[in-house]
């Protein structure tokens, strides 16, 4: 019996162990990335590459200004597109929870979360850039934009529901219609979270790169309307990643960390932001 | 209406108001299925040259010749299953460990910031993992994990020919590597929502942490995390630059895990811009589509699974 106990107790420590392993094995990659990008994008960072253009291939020195002034286009053109769908569609999910209609949303939203980015692309070049015959920031924007619905929409759907049932009998109480109630009152009630749902999703499509391949196409030069080709972050690393240059190595290198810095503050925003509404309540 | 009296008239504009709202509400809401169905609808539209051409052949034949106007997508999809299936088999069990560690076994204050890195693994761009495959990790593919590989196993023809570091072996650990959060997360919330009770049945009758977990929390969690599974595999099969980056893109199908490979998403990726023709694009459009079905259906599946342990956040907080 003693034995028994024993292995039992043995097995039990094993599999707490081996857990453990799990998760350091898991985090690891994480510690890699993070560590070859400050070791190697810190050092190819420099003022140039806020500043300058693109040099000609193979030759040193250049930057990515009209990349990331591109990849704040797109996030804005997105954002106009995703964001104002994504924030009623989340409201009505969570005022209007029991209706046929939310619950086919809601379950198509998750499911849309998980089309995979490229066929947003794809969709995206049938939808904009067949039709205006050439690739465009337009395009670029729609696809992330598409991307940016069933994110923002879940997210408000969350926050919204935190809203005490109080508030809104409250002001339906006082005779406030109820479009007014959901516009002055609750929503106001659930910025914060709203907010920071909208830009942990704008950091994510910030980083996506396989949706704007065949939209937005890239761009060596200053985009000068939203119906032509324009660079992004992600597209110049990746072109620059697979080039043969040392010199736009390193500035892939710098490129993936600004645009990971821009992820992980915005993240820790976000967290930081949710855990202290969590406490206030 | 505006003839009415004054408290008609304030009754009846809140009464217009509220129903047009919802109906802009509603719209919006509905703006999601409708992009989907618009989405399935535009692609079907833009493959039918090939869907007409090709029709089931585009799936089962090897010929990928633009030139030639011959579209067979069988290597894609080879390359696309193996290696997605690779990722899964190191994912799964590592993000299940995970998972039980998060929700059984870590004390509290180690949850939240543990569960935070692993967000943050699931936040780095696509592009950015790949930077770092290239650069990296192919080379300690090929210079370490390959011929140690060869060394113990080479008598499989899995692990035999030249260490290249590009190729399925690497594409399947970069994509496990970004599935992995997925599968953490879904079965963490899976895990967690099984009731304190059952564990405490467990617990009552002598069982050890670990037994509670396997015999309580676990099967009662089964179905959330076969959907976790699936979600996970969805995810890789979709995944495109990171794969892209690492796996050498040569449509062929070998025995071999060291042999470069090519997927659906990466030949999309690779080739569309530049396509040139009408059936070409089709072509594309229709793999593009077949993955859109496909990770859709997954998706379906496993949003069905997950529900059906943990019910939506209302019913959470009850």
């Amino acid at each position: 019996m003693d034995t028994r106990y024993r292995w039992r107790r043995s097995m039990d420590q094993g599999m707490t162990l081996v857990c453990l392993l799990c998760t350091v094995l898991v985090l690891t990659p994480l510690a890699l990335v993070l560590a070859f990008l400050a070791q190697t994008g810190l050092s190819a960072l420099n003022w140039d590459f806020f500043t300058k253009l693109p040099g000609a291939a193979g030759e040193p020195g250049g930057g990515m200004a009209n990349a990331i002034t591109g990849t704040l286009t797109l996030i804005g053109l997105a954002g106009c597109l995703g964001i104002p769908i994504g924030v009623l569609g989340g409201t009505f999910l969570s005022e209007y929870p029991q209706t046929q209609v939310s619950r086919i949303s809601r379950f198509a939203a998750d499911v849309m979360n998980g089309i995979p980015s490229i066929v947003m692309g794809l969709f995206a070049y049938v939808l904009i850039v067949l039709p205006l015959r050439h690739f465009s920031a337009l395009a670029g924007g729609v696809a992330l934009g598409v991307m940016l619905i069933p994110t923002v929409m879940r997210t408000t759907e969350e926050v919204v529901r935190l809203v005490p049932q109080s508030v809104r009998e409250a002001a339906l109480a006082l005779g406030i219609p109820q479009w007014k109630t959901t516009l002055r009152v609750v929503l106001p009630t659930a910025t914060a979270g709203i907010v920071t749902g909208i830009m942990v999703a704008l950091a994510r499509i910030a980083g996506e790169t396989a949706p704007l391949l065949f939209t937005a196409f890239g761009n060596r030069f200053w985009n000068r309307s939203i119906l032509q080709p324009i660079a992004a972050l992600p597209l110049q690393i990746f072109a620059y990643a697979i080039s043969p240059f040392d010199d736009w190595h390193r500035q892939a290198w710098a490129g993936a960390l600004v645009l990971v810095a821009i992820v992980l503050v915005v993240n820790t925003l976000a967290r930081y932001a949710t855990s202290r509404q969590v406490r206030l309540r | 209406m505006a003839t009415a009296q004054g408290g008609r008239l304030v009754r009846d504009n809140a009464q217009t108001g509220d129903a047009w709202f919802h109906l802009l509400l509603a719209a919006m809401a509905a703006a999601v299925p409708l992009v989907i169905g618009t989405m399935v609808v535009a692609l079907l539209v833009a493959a039918w040259p090939a869907m007409q051409r090709f029709a089931a052949r585009f799936l089962i034949t090897s010929t990928w010749d633009p030139v030639a106007n011959q579209f067979g997508v069988l290597p894609f999809v080879y390359g696309t299953v193996v290696s997605s299936a690779l990722a899964l088999l190191i994912a799964v069990p590592l993000g299940l460990g995970v998972s039980i560690f998060l929700s059984e076994l870590v004390p509290g204050w180690l949850r939240t910031p543990i569960s935070f890195l692993v967000e943050l693994l699931a936040a780095i761009p696509s592009v950015v993992i790949g930077l770092w495959g290239i650069f990296v990790l192919v080379p300690w593919v090929r210079t370490a994990a390959e011929p140690a590989l060869q060394a113990s196993l080479g008598f499989l023809p899995l692990f035999r020919g030249p260490p290249l570091g590009v190729g399925m072996l690497t594409a399947g650990l970069i994509l496990s590597v970004m599935v992995v959060p997925f599968v953490v997360a879904v079965s963490t919330a899976v895990m967690r929502a099984v009731p304190t009770a059952q564990r405490e049945a467990a617990q009552a009758l002598g069982a050890t942490r670990w037994e509670t977990t396997r015999t309580a929390v676990l099967p009662y969690a089964r179905s959330g995390i076969l959907g976790a599974i699936f979600l996970a595999l969805a995810r890789a099969l979709g995944e495109t630059m990171a794969v892209t980056m690492v796996i050498g893109n040569v449509p062929q199908i070998r025995a071999s895990l060291f042999a470069p490979a090519y997927t659906i998403p990466a030949v999309i990726a690779n080739e569309f811009a530049e396509a040139t023709g009408d059936l070409y694009v089709a072509a594309l459009v229709y793999a593009g589509l077949v993955l859109l079905v496909v990770t859709v259906a997954m998706n379906a599946l496993a949003r069905l699974l997950v529900n059906r342990v943990v019910q939506g956040p209302s019913l959470i907080a009850e």
